[in-house]
């Protein structure tokens, strides 16, 4: 199981290395991977068709409580065969469509990667690899969407697809945490399974504001859906797989698998109902006005999704049967409409609806995927969305309360996506075919096969729903978190929902033959943009970067001394706030020695030399009071008992002196270069510093020493490296790699000055 | 001694925020002597007590002085010095190339705005 979901990154490794060999004919064999990978799954679906649930696992970081463990049960089934058999046909139709492309291995590595962290996704019952997996996703359809990186516009969009569904992620992540502390597991069965009822925690509404955020970012739910027509910038594969069929899924997926744990309650399914509600409403209207192919699409897909969630929210065994169906049957039209129109865009070179017409004539078979997929998505019987459409009408029929809003809110979107889908899935073939379209040419046999099968499949199943029966019940029976004994059939006699259905069929039908999307009318609504909401965030974007550049400006101006300044004036105001906080100031003069005149004579020394490398305009007389600084240190160290100190001191006082002499010679005079106000600032500062370490430090000598390293090195130095100065012992054998190490940093720094010195300066060879 | 680690510290810092730069080599110079000094202050200091062995020792029996801050602050000096050597030729590269020492005027990488 654990190749099983890994051997899409596996797949993308392999790539790296190999990819060239992959690019022409040979690409085709990639697609055995999903291909097995389906049938993997597919073996699995008569055990959990009977109702049962599969559990893998394996250790990940057992200390953390982080396992990879595999969740199979009739959701995640669903899912897996989707993921992987959509994935199937969408490598057999990349092969074709992308044929000969330059970065062909690096797309298919792509593909590899994001199925991998879908199939993660939906199996993971451990919420922190859920959301590792959630990003990865993120992460892997940013590189598809922005494949076309010549383009800015591809840029742009995928870009805006990553910053929202990240956002959505980190959401997700604190989701999984507080769940985590709610529940004390992370694992979703054990939720479950706990019985810790989690809506009466005080935290319910924080993780429900955080699922919610995660699933409507991701599965472009209003006001975040904007990424998603956005992201139709990417090949037409990645808008089938990704933006059809799988990842807007996985908000989907979140929230029904949250649905027994979380929802029942009326912050729950009010929130999605609303959310799920206007973006089915608004996402319809949309998709009628376009008249880019995709634009439809990705339009009636948010729509869809809107519908989605609008079903899970309302939560009865109804709509939540309802929405275990429509998701195997919106993945199936709607990944065929998507291939229709790649194919449409390949061979027509054209997806406008303006320019489109009578490619039947050509384009046979792809007329007849279009022409099924289209009636399976007006829900036109026998197809399996007729079947579809009727379990959404019981559901809303089914609700007690505000029924008729409902409904009035599904039929008027079903309508609209049916007109939509008539739009893309049949309007292209019929009709007079324009003079610029004579010399397209027939699609290979790889470029319709796909798009067909899903018709088909989508056509068979409507026929003989007892196929998938079993099936739906277990998703079923995962959402409602209990068992399932729904019934799916064709038909269900003559009753109000029917008439529904012919209603939408009829409205849809006249809809459709009354719009002509043109370029005219696509204007009048985008002079509404300004009001969207991504419009709105892109602002927002806008103001955040010019926020974070004044900060920068402001912080990193370039100039040490600001910086030295601002760090040292913020520690001052902290040992200011521990100091009048309360210090315990006193001094031992017991413990104090007597300072003897040497000692006196050497501090005035050092003082003076201090005060007159400060005030003195000469850069000589600096550089040599530094250098009786230095040795006066170096005396006091002889007069306290360290001896090689005073040696070392020497010797690099010495040196570092006849360097700065030296190099000294060929630089200009000392200037005063700030003014009195600045200079007089620094020095306060300064001067309050000091003060401040002082007051510091003999605090600090009034707390007892602690010995014990010291005694040790003393004790053993003559017993086990047979040496009697205890500090050389220290450096060279105790200490010997720190040594070591600090004579390779000499040695560097040596390294540093050589090249320093010999690399010739280029004067401005830009003058010249 | 505390009040002259102080004052070391003052010195450097007010160095260091001066625009020349070799005003900022020595203000380092003087930050690193002020550490160095505190880090052997904190260990207690003693008069004329090495800590050496006696030759006809094995063992120090007196009290002697912390070789531990003496170990650390013979690194820091010589690291210091590996330090100050690489920064005193950057400095003179550094001149050479824009022809100043003050730092308000290398700002910028492009090399137009020296022409000034």
């Amino acid at each position: 199981m654990l190749i099983a979901v890994l051997s899409g990154f596996i797949l993308a490794f392999i790539m790296a290395f190999t990819g060239r060999w992959f690019k022409g004919k040979l690409s085709l064999l990639l697609s055995s991977v999903p291909v097995l990978l389906f049938l993997y799954f597919l073996q699995y679906s008569s055990t959990v068709a009977q109702g049962e649930t599969l559990l893998f696992s394996y250790t990940w970081v057992p200390s953390m409580d982080i396992d990879f463990v595999f969740y199979l049960d009739g959701l995640s089934l669903l899912f897996s065969l989707l993921i992987t058999g959509i994935g199937s046909l969408v490598f057999i139709y990349t092969a074709a469509y992308m044929k000969n492309h330059e970065y062909l291995d690096r797309f298919f590595a792509y593909l590899g990667m994001f199925m991998a962290s879908m199939l993660g996704v939906v199996l993971s019952d451990n919420v922190v690899t859920l959301f590792i997996f959630w990003e990865l996703t993120s992460i892997s359809s940013f590189f598809l969407i922005g494949f076309k990186n010549e383009s800015a516009e591809s840029r742009k969009s995928a870009l805006q697809a990553l910053v929202i569904t990240g956002l959505g992620g980190l959401f997700l992540l604190g989701a999984a945490a507080l769940l985590g502390q709610i529940t004390q597991s992370y694992s979703i069965q054990e939720m479950l399974q706990s019985g810790i009822s989690i809506e009466s925690s005080p935290l319910y509404g924080i993780v429900l504001l955080l699922i919610f955020v995660a699933a409507f970012t991701k599965s472009a739910q209003f006001p975040f859906h904007f990424w998603l027509p956005g992201a139709m910038t990417a090949p037409t594969p990645v808008s089938t797989y990704l933006h059809s069929a799988t990842m807007v899924k996985a908000g989907i997926y979140l929230l029904a698998r949250m649905s027994p744990l979380l929802g029942g309650q009326p912050a729950w399914s009010l929130t999605l109902m609303i959310f799920g509600g206007i973006t089915m409403l608004y996402a319809a209207f949309h998709a009628i006005y376009r008249t880019d192919l995709k634009a439809i699409l990705a339009y009636s897909t948010v729509s869809a999704l809107g519908i989605l969630v609008f079903l899970i929210g309302m939560g009865t065994e109804k709509s939540l049967l309802a929405a275990s169906l429509f998701i195997l049957v919106h993945a199936l039209y709607k990944a065929s409409l998507f291939l229709v129109a790649g194919t449409i865009d390949h061979e027509a070179g054209t997806r406008n609806l303006d320019q489109l017409g009578g490619l039947r004539k050509v384009l046979m078979p792809l007329a007849i995927a279009g022409l099924l997929a289209a009636i399976s998505n007006a829900g036109i019987p026998p197809t399996i969305g007729f079947v579809g459409k009727d379990l959404i009408y019981e559901a809303t029929l089914g609700t007690d309360s505000t029924l008729w809003l409902f409904t009035l809110v599904a039929l008027i979107t079903n309508i609209l996506l049916l007109a939509a889908g008539f739009l893309a899935g049949i309007k292209p073939f019929t009709g007079p075919m324009p003079d610029a379209l004579k010399d397209t040419h027939a699609a290979p046999v790889l470029m319709w096969l796909p798009p067909l099968l899903l018709a088909v499949l989508g056509l068979a199943l409507g026929l003989y729903p007892a196929m998938i029966e079993g099936f739906t019940r277990a998703v079923h029976s995962s959402l409602l978190g209990s068992t399932s004994t729904a019934h799916l059939a064709l038909w269900h006699g003559f009753n109000l929902v029917l008439l529904l259905s012919l209603v939408t069929l009829a409205l849809g039908v006249t809809l459709y033959m009354v719009i002509r999307p043109s370029a005219e009318r696509l204007a009048k609504v985008e002079r509404f943009e300004k009001f969207s909401p991504k419009f709105i965030l892109n602002g927002l974007g806008a103001a955040g970067t010019f926020f974070a550049r004044a900060i920068t400006s402001l912080l990193q101006n370039g100039y040490l001394r600001y910086y030295v300044f601002t760090i040292i004036s913020f520690l001052t105001l902290l040992m200011a706030y521990k100091i009048i906080s309360g210090v315990n100031l006193y001094i031992d003069y017991s413990r104090l020695s007597i300072l003897s005149a040497k000692e006196i004579i050497i501090f005035s020394i050092m003082l003076a030399s201090i005060l007159f490398a400060i005030f003195t305009n000469s850069r000589l007389a600096a550089v040599a009071s530094m250098g009786i600084m230095g040795y006066s240190i170096c005396l006091l160290f002889v007069f306290f008992s360290a001896p090689d100190l005073a040696m070392t001191q020497f010797a690099i006082d010495t040196l570092t002196v006849i360097l700065f002499v030296l190099v000294l010679y060929h630089l200009p005079k000392y200037l005063v270069l700030s003014e009195t106000g600045i200079r007089l600032r620094d020095a306060a500062l300064s001067i309050t510093f000091g003060l401040f370490m002082t007051i510091t430090i003999i605090e600090v000598l009034n707390e007892p020493v602690d010995k014990i390293t010291s005694a040790y090195y003393a004790e053993n130095a003559y017993k086990l490296a047979k040496g009697k100065n205890i500090v050389n012992v220290i450096l060279v054998d105790f200490r010997g790699i720190d040594t070591m190490i600090e004579i390779t940093v000499l040695a560097i720094s040596a390294v540093g000055v050589f090249g320093l010195l010999k690399s010739k300066v280029n004067e401005n060879p830009l003058k010249e | 001694m505390a009040i002259m680690i102080g004052v070391l510290y003052a010195a450097g810092i007010y160095m260091i925020l001066r625009r020349s730069m070799v005003k900022l080599i020595i203000g380092l110079t003087f930050l690193g002597n002020g550490a160095n000094l505190l880090i052997f202050l904190l260990g207690r200091i003693t008069k004329g007590k090495p800590p050496i062995i006696p030759s006809d020792a094995s063992l120090l029996s007196d009290v002697y002085a912390d070789p531990v801050p003496q170990a650390l602050i013979l690194t820091a000096i010589v690291i210091s010095f590996g330090l100050q050597a690489f920064a005193i030729i950057l400095v003179k590269k550094a001149y050479e190339v824009v022809k100043t020492d003050d730092m308000d005027q290398m700002n910028n990488t492009d090399r137009d705005d020296h022409e000034g």
